[in-house]
């Protein structure tokens, strides 16, 4: 009785089968190859770039001066440049931090849904726009005619991270329950010091990471620079009234220049660039699983 | 409130099969007249959008009583609810029209300041809803923030013991508030609603994520604090509302000739005589399960 039961179940035996099983294989194995390209490709943009940089990858890189139409073997590093993309990427944030959480905080909180979208979509449109460009922008607005320094080169780069700031702070913000607002508003606490005591300590990992991810970005950033901050000295300076050389514009001058030995130091100045970008992110992650574990009462 | 010790009655539905026992453990109402309105709500429509959700309630609320709110899901008795503290101010589309007065004055108006309203009218959410912060912050913290700022631990412990929590938190006040059990954290809600002194407690089915241990210290919390508050609760659980309510509302689905939906209110009684006499046939098929 039961082998009749079973016979009169249905086929599973289909030809189609030994086929599904193939084209199931085929697209694991395609999409294994994508990641594999992409790995690889990361992989050997450092590995190339610590090789060409290893003979200049020294202490002397960050603490000496550059040397121009040195004769000499004569250390020389990139120093200024270090500390020129210290002062103006801090500065850039300073700049665009507040004001990218201040978007977020009214669109997601304040205001109605037709302004939000409409801001969303022009945010999404600043964050497409060239970096060249707006070099272009700020040197027709501030640097034309009064001369460059490393605000003017700030300004630039804070234009670009804006909207990286206020979009993840939105994406975080909107992560927060309703309930903890409905918690809070429902005590009688106004608004703003809803959003202020219980919203943002809630977001604030989500806030960092994009800061920092934001901060990594911008680093890197050649264009806006070259018209905002690039006649600079060999001298270190701290000055932020002053255009200061930064780590890519050092980069981009060193490649041009005929001297093999400046070639590596470009090299070694862009493994450090990429060291720094991929701390950034992975501290990035830390902090976000580690405010995560910390709301989540672990 | 007169009649302290507590009468225990089993009430007998006098209707046919399936009939619902009623235990209640109640002091018995006192009369109508010695009764203090809290709220007066007259004429009230919700409306989202360009859709009505509560057509045309009119209600007397009383000072120091426990009322239910009950009815079949989508009624809108969780939007009637968030209608006495401004909750619905938070949906952009929501509007509503006629009366709420609350000691006489009208709440309900766009010249009244809903942090003000919800200053003295509290509210616990269906679930619990504590802050991540540690228990006693939970419920210093909005006490703190409302410049209730002395006395602060004895004010802390007062609301947790009122909230029949401090005996299994008291050790562990430091502890994020999220380290307790469904039961406990909602209790630890009631216990923040209370600490700043509100003059009423809206509950929107607190128990409802709740298992029937939680739900039974959350009903006995309720009989005890009654007469220092005034509760609102809404239930989807027709036995809690038996159990802890003195007034029972219950709010049904109509349907316009156009397949049109919206909540109405159906009858408004003491709860004895909406689980056992009800004059209105639709309130007699819901509490008997008729319909529901």
């Amino acid at each position: 009785m039961s082998a009749q039961q079973l016979t009169g179940g249905p086929d599973f035996r289909t030809n189609h089968l030994v086929r599904r099983k193939r084209v199931n294989m085929g697209m694991e194995a395609l999409a294994w190859l994508a990641a594999a390209i992409a790995i690889a490709i990361l992989g050997i943009v450092v590995w190339s770039v610590a090789r060409k940089g290893w003979s200049e990858l020294n202490l002397d890189l960050i603490t000496k001066n550059p040397i121009p139409f040195s004769l000499t073997n004569a250390p020389q590093g990139l120093s200024n440049a270090f500390a020129g993309t210290l002062v103006i990427v801090g500065l850039a944030t300073l700049m665009a931090l507040p004001v990218g959480i201040l978007i977020a905080v009214y669109l997601n909180e304040f205001a109605p849904p037709s302004i939000r979208t409409g801001i969303g979509l022009i945010l999404d449109i600043l964050a497409g726009v060239p970096a060249i460009v707006i070099g272009i922008f700020v040197f027709v607005l501030l640097v034309s005619g009064s001369g460059q320094s490393a605000v003017k080169g700030a300004f630039s780069l804070a234009i670009l991270m804006l909207p990286f700031v206020a979009r993840t702070t939105i994406e975080v913000l909107a992560l927060v329950p309703n309930s903890l607002r409905e918690a809070s508003l429902g005590l009688g606490i106004p608004a703003w010091r809803t959003t202020l005591s219980i919203v943002l300590p809630r977001a604030i990992g989500g806030i960092v990471t994009g800061t920092v991810l934001a901060v990594a970005r911008v680093a890197g950033e050649t264009a806006p620079l070259l018209f905002t901050s690039s006649l600079v000295g060999t001298q270190t300076s701290w000055n932020p009234s002053h255009a200061l050389q930064t780590v890519p514009v050092a980069i981009f001058e060193l490649s041009e220049s005929p001297d093999p030995k400046d070639h590596a130091r470009a090299w070694a100045a862009g493994f450090i660039l990429l060291v720094f970008i991929l701390f950034a992110s992975l501290s990035a992650r830390w902090l976000a699983t580690r405010h995560a574990r910390k709301i989540a009462g672990r | 409130m007169e009649g302290d010790e507590y009468v225990s009655t089993t009430i007998e539905p006098p209707m046919k099969e399936p009939s619902i026992k009623v235990e209640t453990h109640r002091a018995p109402m006192p009369p109508k007249e010695r009764l203090e309105t809290i709220f007066h709500v007259e004429n009230l429509d919700c409306i989202y959008g360009s859709k009505a959700a509560v057509k045309g309630v009119d209600m007397e609320i009383y000072k120091n009583l426990v009322t239910a709110i009950i009815g079949p899901s989508g009624c809108g008795k969780s939007t009637y609810l968030r209608c006495f503290n401004r909750m619905n101010d938070l949906i952009p589309s929501f509007r509503q029209t006629g009366t709420i007065q609350y000691h006489g004055t009208d709440i309900s108006g766009s010249n009244i300041d809903p942090v003000a309203v919800r200053r003295n009218i509290g509210m616990v959410f269906q679930r619990p809803n504590p802050f991540p912060k540690s228990i006693y912050d939970n419920v210093a913290w909005g006490c703190r923030v409302l410049g209730m700022k002395d006395g602060m631990d004895e004010r802390v412990e007062r609301a947790l013991t009122q909230a029949a929590l401090w005996d299994e938190v008291k050790d562990r006040l430091k502890a994020s508030g999220l380290s307790l059990s469904g039961g406990q954290q909602q209790r630890l809600c009631i216990a923040r609603a209370i600490a700043v002194e509100p003059d009423v407690v809206l509950m929107d089915e607190p128990a409802s994520a709740l298992d029937p241990i939680a739900t039974q210290a959350i009903e006995q919390l309720m009989h005890g604090l009654k007469s220092q508050y005034t509760f609102i609760i809404v239930t989807h659980n027709m036995q809690q509302a038996a159990r802890v309510a003195d007034m029972t509302a219950f709010f049904s689905i109509s349907h316009g000739a156009e397949g049109q939906r919206w909540g109405e209110l159906i009858e408004y009684d003491g709860t004895e005589k909406i689980f056992t006499a009800p004059s209105d046939k639709r309130t007699e098929d819901y509490v008997t399960g008729r319909f529901g």
